[in-house]
């Protein structure tokens, strides 16, 4: 049985202005141990898709069809009291930012304590500070530091401690959402080093959530494509590399710069992406596709190409 | 009769290189006083600062884009604020076309303006939101007086259609809240160049834009260049698109430039222990690279106590007595390749060589 296994999924927003359909009818699974990228621009519905795997999507945004079985449990019937239970023992969230995430007035051990013995009633207040530094050591942080509050660290440390905070409970999921978007390069490439070795030590599932396609393709097993809401192709990292196949996924690859290319040619994806309160019926990537066909203004079919590969585009059959 | 001809070659020489110099900085400096309480005034008398540009020198060429890189801090964005004359240097000079404009004010800075310009980072704050796209690109020729009403329309269609906004007319009423980001950046950009500027700094240009336009906005700056023939300083934090797009590389680290030469020495043997780190850590879309380990250790110290000698020493896993005692300047290692780094250093296998005869010419 899969760890976490998404089926048919669709979150709305409903606003004034009418309803926007964030995630449309979204399936796929993860492995125990697997690192799941998923990509998309702005909009794409990429992080409400991972606010929905803890039941964190913000107001006035709603599940409307589907489900999420996290060890064959169904995430949206539980009751509120279980979900506590299940977040942060068996899924937990790393935020983008951890400045906010992390409470100014408290110091690093007491966000470790007020964690570890919410979930732990039993456990002393010296045994969880134990704990906290053995976790900070593993996270490459002096122990010492356990008093110190999240000011007297620097952006990357404090990233370090979102993820400490998050593995606390050795959750069997951990979801990151553009967990290194605030982050110089260098300490990105250490807290991505981080989170793999992590997975290692472990074998905890890792969703990996963000714009940069180079960061999935190099640091997943396999990947998601996102586009205005719909999951538009799925495969094995090996295969997205070597045979992207929806066009979305293809000018994106073409429009990356790649620092280890000479004289690299990029070409652009044209037009903009489509407004989400006003989408074209059949597929959205139609009017900027250089491919598009009759029936691409009707519908949209997933296509298995084979290997696990999705691919939601006609070009493949359908 | 000899020595005429000498002086006068080297009067043609020197305003040759006049001519293709467009900007020039020397000992460039900027030091923000550190915000102190009362108390710790009563108490201490040395005032602290940030040096945020640490006496820095380059200059770039009629025609090239010149990129200014480096991670969060480094104060690449202040100089790109000091050559605009938003920020007053500490330090230093600025020559602009040969003249000296360090000290430029009222009308002599306002003349000096219409020949500078600026596309910010951030399309959604950089646009006034009650101001129509139309009024918002024709605005600098009122600040300017450079047009009539009619000759203001006219200019503004025209601009608009050459970044891209077409039919121009569809345009010119619209609010920016009813574009994209990457059409808002278009907007910007119409707003920089209708003025016909001989110089532009873009400061992060792409950095608030979907992947899928990035591109797009990248290479109408290149467009505009050919088209209007324009100077570019580029400031960025990524590398990738820094190859993309420059034909000069200058790379910052705490508010110096630690490596400057062309791109395609910069990327293929970079001298400095920070731009080795920096290029290994950057993403590549491709599977089978193999990741260099990242030597290098720690984070970006504050740029407010900066480390003794070389300011990358205590994060450097070359370093040595010497870089903790002196200050490597910047020097002219190979041709037209300057590095601050005291040795010479095989990254391959991870040796440091010798130590760098400053007497010596490239």
């Amino acid at each position: 049985m899969p760890l976490l296994e998404v089926d048919s999924l669709t979150v709305e927003y409903r606003a004034r202005r009418g309803n926007v359909r964030a995630v449309d009818n979204v399936s796929f699974s993860l492995k125990k141990g697997e690192i799941l990228g998923v990509v998309g621009e702005s909009g794409s519905g990429k992080s409400t898709l991972g606010l929905s795997l803890i039941r964190q999507i913000p107001s006035p945004g709603v599940v409307m069809g589907g489900s999420i079985r996290v060890d064959g449990k169904d995430v949206l019937t539980l009751s509120e009291e279980e979900m506590r239970g299940l977040r942060g023992r068996k899924i937990a969230f790393i935020f983008q930012d951890p400045m906010t995430s992390l409470n100014p007035v408290k110091t690093i051990g007491a966000h470790f304590v007020e964690l570890l013995r919410t979930h732990e009633p039993d456990l002393s207040e010296t045994e969880a500070l134990g704990r906290a530094k053995e976790i900070l050591k593993v996270l490459g942080i002096l122990p010492e530091r356990i008093n110190d509050y999240p000011h007297q660290f620097s952006g990357g440390m404090r990233q370090r401690i979102m993820i400490g905070l998050a593995i606390a409970l050795t959750p069997h999921l951990v979801i990151a959402d553009e967990p290194t978007t605030a982050l110089d390069v260098i300490v990105q490439a250490k807290i991505l080093d981080l989170l793999k070795s992590l997975r290692d030590t472990f074998g905890m599932a890792l969703i990996l959530v963000t714009h940069d396609l180079s960061i999935v393709l190099e640091r997943s097993d396999k990947i998601i494509v996102m586009y205005a809401g719909q999951l538009v192709e799925q495969a094995e990292r090996l295969d997205m590399q070597d045979k992207p196949s929806h066009p979305y996924t293809q000018g994106l690859l073409r429009s990356i710069p790649n620092i280890e290319l000479a004289d690299q040619r990029l070409e652009a994806i044209p037009g903009n992406p489509p407004d989400l309160l006003n989408l074209p019926e059949g597929c959205r990537f139609q009017q900027r596709c250089p491919y598009v066909m009759e029936h691409c203004h009707k519908e949209t079919p997933l296509i298995d190409v084979g290997n696990s590969h999705f691919v939601r585009c006609f070009l493949y059959g359908g | 009769m000899l020595e005429t001809a000498i002086s006068l070659d080297a009067f043609y020489m020197e305003a040759k290189k006049r001519l293709s110099t467009i900007v020039e900085t020397h000992s460039l400096t900027k030091y923000f006083p550190v915000q102190k309480s009362f108390i710790e005034r009563v108490f201490t008398r040395k005032a602290d600062y940030v040096k945020a540009v640490d006496d820095i020198d380059f200059s770039i060429k009629r025609g090239e884009i010149f990129t200014l890189a480096g991670e969060s801090g480094c104060g690449k964005t202040t100089t790109g604020k000091l050559i605009l004359k938003l920020l007053e240097p500490t330090a230093g000079k600025i020559l602009f076309n040969g003249t000296d404009i360090t000290g430029l004010k009222g009308e002599e800075l306002r003349l000096l303006r219409r020949k500078i310009q600026i596309i910010f980072q951030d399309p959604y704050a950089s646009l006034n939101p009650r101001m129509k796209i139309g009024d918002a690109v024709g605005h600098p020729l009122e600040i300017h007086r450079l047009a009539t009403e009619d000759e203001k329309k006219k200019r503004v269609l025209e601009i608009l259609t050459k970044v891209g906004l077409t039919p121009p007319e569809q345009f010119i009423n619209l609010y920016p809240h009813q574009l994209s980001g990457g059409q808002r950046q278009r907007v910007a950009m119409a707003r920089s160049m209708i003025l016909e500027p001989e110089f532009v700094v873009a400061d992060e240009p792409v950095s608030m834009i979907d992947v899928s336009l990035r591109t797009t906005i990248i290479d109408l700056m290149l467009e505009l260049r050919k088209e209007l023939g324009l100077t570019y300083l580029f400031i960025t934090h990524d590398l990738a698109v820094a190859k993309y797009i420059s034909d000069r590389i200058a790379l910052m680290y705490l508010g110096k430039i630690i490596e400057m030469s062309s791109k395609e020495e910069f990327f293929s043997t970079p001298l400095h222990p920070y731009a080795q780190a920096l290029l290994s850590a950057v993403p590549v879309p491709s599977v089978e690279r193999k990741r260099k380990p990242i030597e290098l250790r720690g984070e970006v110290p504050s740029a407010i106590t900066i480390p003794s000698g070389c300011r990358f020493h205590p994060r450097c896993i070359y370093m040595t007595e010497k870089c903790v005692q002196e200050v490597p300047h910047l020097f002219e290692r190979k041709k037209e390749h300057w590095t601050a780094c005291h040795y010479e250093i095989d990254f391959q296998r991870g040796e440091r060589l010798y130590e760098i005869d400053y007497g010596k010419q490239p």
